[in-house]
């Protein structure tokens, strides 16, 4: 019985953990699909979707150790890839649009005194302008 | 047990490639294209993933971690383009 029982609850944590990854990532998708603007946007895939795709390859990693009794560590491997890059993304294409909706004046009120803070240098910046030129010389 | 909750993950990542294809046609931005071409390569690299359970192969694996890895440095590349107007400068 005890015999019998193992391997189940491993099937069981597999197929739990595939379903979970998958539900994360068509929630993801969705989110992309049918949130309004960019900046909502960009929560759903970046949280979401990321959770789901780690789900899956934790799953595949309890499988074949249940299946060859080997650890693969590539599934570990590609989930921290994958956990470490999603915020430097999220991070690039929040701050790309921000720089797209500034040059077309589009950019939302913050309702605080100071502007958005990739914009609204403070006052002791010796150089107020950094990042914001063109071509920066070289 | 396994093979119907891969056959449900395969439907449903299935499903996710499509919003993002039809966000990817949609967006009115460019930066929305890059963030749906960024969450197509989160979706792709899950579907290799489910195959490679479901044929009970190892070796789909240094595939799955070369598109993560492309599919980051494309939305840094796409990124880039869109501040600076340049990649490299």
């Amino acid at each position: 019985m005890s015999g019998d029982l193992l391997p189940w609850l491993g099937q069981a944590l597999v197929a739990l953990l595939l379903l979970a990854g998958s539900f994360f990532l068509v929630v993801g998708s969705w989110g992309l699909l049918r949130l309004p603007t960019l900046l909502q946007r960009l929560h759903a895939p970046t949280k979401a979707t990321t959770l789901g795709v780690g789900g899956i390859l934790i799953a595949s990693m309890v499988h074949f150790l249940l299946e060859d009794g080997r650890l693969s560590v590539h599934e570990l491997l590609i989930t921290l890839f994958l956990f470490l890059t999603a915020p430097v993304t999220a991070y690039m294409l929040a701050k790309a649009q921000l720089h797209r909706a500034r040059l077309e004046g589009g950019l939302p009120p913050t309702g605080r005194p100071v502007g958005w803070a990739t914009f609204d240098p403070a006052a002791s910046d010796p150089d107020p302008d950094r990042g914001l030129r063109p071509d920066r010389g070289g | 047990m396994i093979e119907l909750a891969v056959a449900i993950g395969f439907a449903a990542v299935g499903l996710g490639t499509i919003f993002c294809l039809i966000r990817l046609a949609l967006g009115p931005d460019a930066v929305d294209r890059a963030l749906a071409l960024d969450t197509l390569v989160v979706n792709a690299v899950a579907l290799i993933m489910l195959l490679g359970i479901a044929q009970a192969t190892a070796i789909h694996f240094e595939a799955a971690l070369l598109i993560a890895m492309l599919g980051f440095v494309g939305t840094i590349a796409f990124c880039k383009f869109m501040l600076r107007g340049d990649v490299i400068e």
